[in-house]
């Protein structure tokens, strides 16, 4: 059943492990509200391997009573493309951070999109790696002050979703959602699952995220470095559909 | 039963098969390339039980083994040298969550990308690779036909105890081609899934699988490392495997160690030079190690001869085994080159 105003916890929410381990104010526990909700609607709880890398997003190892499995930092993608090989009828969620995503694990993240891996990938961008304390992250932003980017980071950084929209001429579900709109993202969420589960092939969804503990901000300044974010990456879908 | 003409890659592949393996994944590299090539030769005959995956690199190669695997399938994967490097990132998790993956490691050269074709450089990296301590189990076959058995076996062993399993071999094995008997395994373990076992699962938490290798706190991660270390001291004792070469049993005073293809040149040399009072031990575990077997062959031994195709790899595990006990261990070792039958005749007149 569909739950428009999100305020109840997901069915599939695993309630001895809470109260969670994320930071207060950290963007994750909203995005796994949302897949959660997701996971809810579609009636996939049993049916569902959910992959987690290293990173903050490890935190999600127990999340939901939803069948898990956490690895390396970068290799969720490939576990769940073996996992999903082997079993097409599940569903398969590889959920990892930006580093994981686009630094250390690029050639898995490309490699499946251009192979049109019948997965779904959802991306935590925070601009930063929060785990390790704050570091500069592929998708940390022109000038951002991180441990290693002191003063100010470079102009160089990673744009996902439309990396990827050019990796490959196939078709694919691509969306960029944001915490600070959860109704919107779980639109996103829903789509690139069923968008797997049509057996259309490679779906991904980035989530640009809060961290105020690395951001080292308050309230209001994590908003407005949150609109700073949607400023340089752009919320949208990206969907390629047969032409 | 048949007799076919097969390299040691080909043969590979047909041990797995007739082991039950419906998976495979990999990465090209020499000298474990045509294992996956002949898989794929089987694959393209039988696309809906079998699968195949080319990856983009090793570190993905063995993960998607990992993920076939916790599903369920019987998956493996070769590979040699910098890529056996490379997936030790996959082959730590295997053995951290006890994921009973199969690998096969056809040892090339070392350090670094080195030479191609040979070595034994590999047996320390397969055996203990990674930030663990070698919950794994390693067959090191001695011939081509012995590749055949202990892959079959590899992949009843890695079920059976749900413990990633290797087979070190390396590029001479691999790559000749000789008569070897295909023999149709009487009993497989049975492979099972450790995730989504079941489709229809309520609202318990009890029904819900969580993995991870990842602990918050040391005690946590402790007790963890404490369950790997009780179960591999029970289980390895019915692992283990050796064998012991002799023309008779008169009394000895030489015993030479060696494993894999250098202990078929130890054995040609025996049977050439009719030499009783040397013997030889062939550790078929390298890891778990044959300690106590090793021990009771050492009756009346004045030497210990280790020859290896490696400076220190073999020997380390022997000195390792052996501590405390006072017999002079003398060594003849190759790294990255073939060892033959007469060079190790040369040494048994040596060391009389």
């Amino acid at each position: 059943m569909e739950n428009k105003n999100n305020l109840s916890w997901p069915k599939c929410w695993k309630h001895s492990s809470k109260p969670h381990n994320f930071c207060p104010g950290c963007g994750h526990p909203i995005i796994l509200k949302q897949l959660g909700h997701t996971i809810d609607e579609l009636g996939i709880q049993s049916n569902t391997l959910f992959g987690i890398d290293i990173g903050c997003s490890l935190l999600a190892w127990n999340f939901f009573n939803v069948d898990t499995i956490q690895t390396h930092h970068g290799r969720t993608i490939p576990v769940m493309t073996g996992a999903k090989r082997s079993k097409p009828k599940m569903v398969s969620i590889a959920y990892l951070g930006d580093g994981g995503a686009y630094a250390i694990g690029m050639q898995h993240l490309i490699s499946a999109r251009i192979r049109n891996e019948n997965i779904t990938v959802i991306i935590v961008n925070n601009a930063n790696y929060g785990m390790t304390g704050g570091q500069e992250a592929p998708t940390t932003i022109p000038g951002q002050i991180t441990a290693t980017t002191q003063s100010g980071a470079d102009e160089f950084f990673t744009k996902g979703p439309e990396l990827l929209s050019g990796a490959s001429e196939s078709p694919a579900y691509i969306a960029r959602g944001s915490v600070d709109n959860p109704i919107q993202l779980k639109g996103f969420i829903k789509k690139a699952i069923e968008w797997q589960m049509t057996g259309k092939g490679f779906s991904f969804v980035e989530v640009l995220s809060f961290c105020p503990t690395n951001w080292r901000t308050d309230a209001k300044a994590t908003i407005e470095f949150m609109n700073k974010l949607k400023s340089i990456y752009t919320i949208k879908e990206f969907t390629k559909e047969n032409k | 039963m048949s007799k076919e003409l097969l390299t040691g890659n080909e043969i590979i592949v047909r041990a797995a098969l007739n082991a039950g393996a419906q998976a495979f994944f990999g990465y090209p590299i020499t000298p474990a390339t045509e294992i996956m090539a002949e898989w794929d030769t089987f694959y393209e005959k039988n696309r809906n039980n079998l699968l195949f995956l080319q990856t983009e690199d090793e570190m993905s190669a063995g993960f998607a083994t990992i993920g076939a695997v916790v599903t369920g399938k019987k998956a493996f994967t070769a590979t040699a040298g910098p890529g056996n490097i490379l997936m030790q990132d996959a082959f730590s998790m295997a053995e951290a969550m006890q994921i009973p993956i199969v690998a096969i490691i056809g040892q090339r050269g070392g350090p670094s990308t080195a030479s191609v074709i040979y070595s034994q450089q590999e047996l320390t990296l397969t055996a203990f690779g990674g930030n663990g301590e070698g919950y794994r189990i390693v067959y090191s076959p001695s011939t081509i036909q012995e590749l055949y058995d202990y892959t079959i076996k590899a992949f009843n062993t890695a079920w059976k105890y749900t413990t990633p399993t290797f087979v070190l071999t390396d590029g001479y094995t691999l790559k000749t081609r000789t008569n070897v008997e295909i023999t149709r395994p009487k009993n497989l373990e049975k492979s099972f899934p450790m995730v989504l076992k079941s489709n229809k699962r309520g609202k318990k938490e009890s029904e819900y699988v969580n993995l991870r290798n990842t602990y918050s706190v040391e005690e946590e991660c402790f007790k963890n490392n404490k369950t790997l270390i009780e179960k591999w001291n029970k289980i390895k004792s019915q692992i283990e495997e050796h064998e012991v070469y002799e023309l008779n049993k008169s009394k000895k005073d030489t015993l030479i160690i060696a494993h894999g293809n250098v202990a078929s040149s130890a054995k040609q040399a025996l049977y050439d030079t009719k030499k009783k009072s040397v013997k030889l031990f062939r550790p078929i575990t390298v890891n778990p190690f044959p300690i106590n077997a090793l021990k009771k062959e050492l009756k009346g031994i004045k030497q210990i001869i280790v020859t290896e195709s490696a400076n220190n790899q073999l020997l380390k595990l022997v000195k390792e085994n052996l501590y405390g006990l006072n017999i002079p261990i003398k060594t003849y070792n190759k790294p990255a080159l073939g060892i033959t039958p007469e060079e190790i005749i040369e040494l048994i007149k040596k060391n009389k």
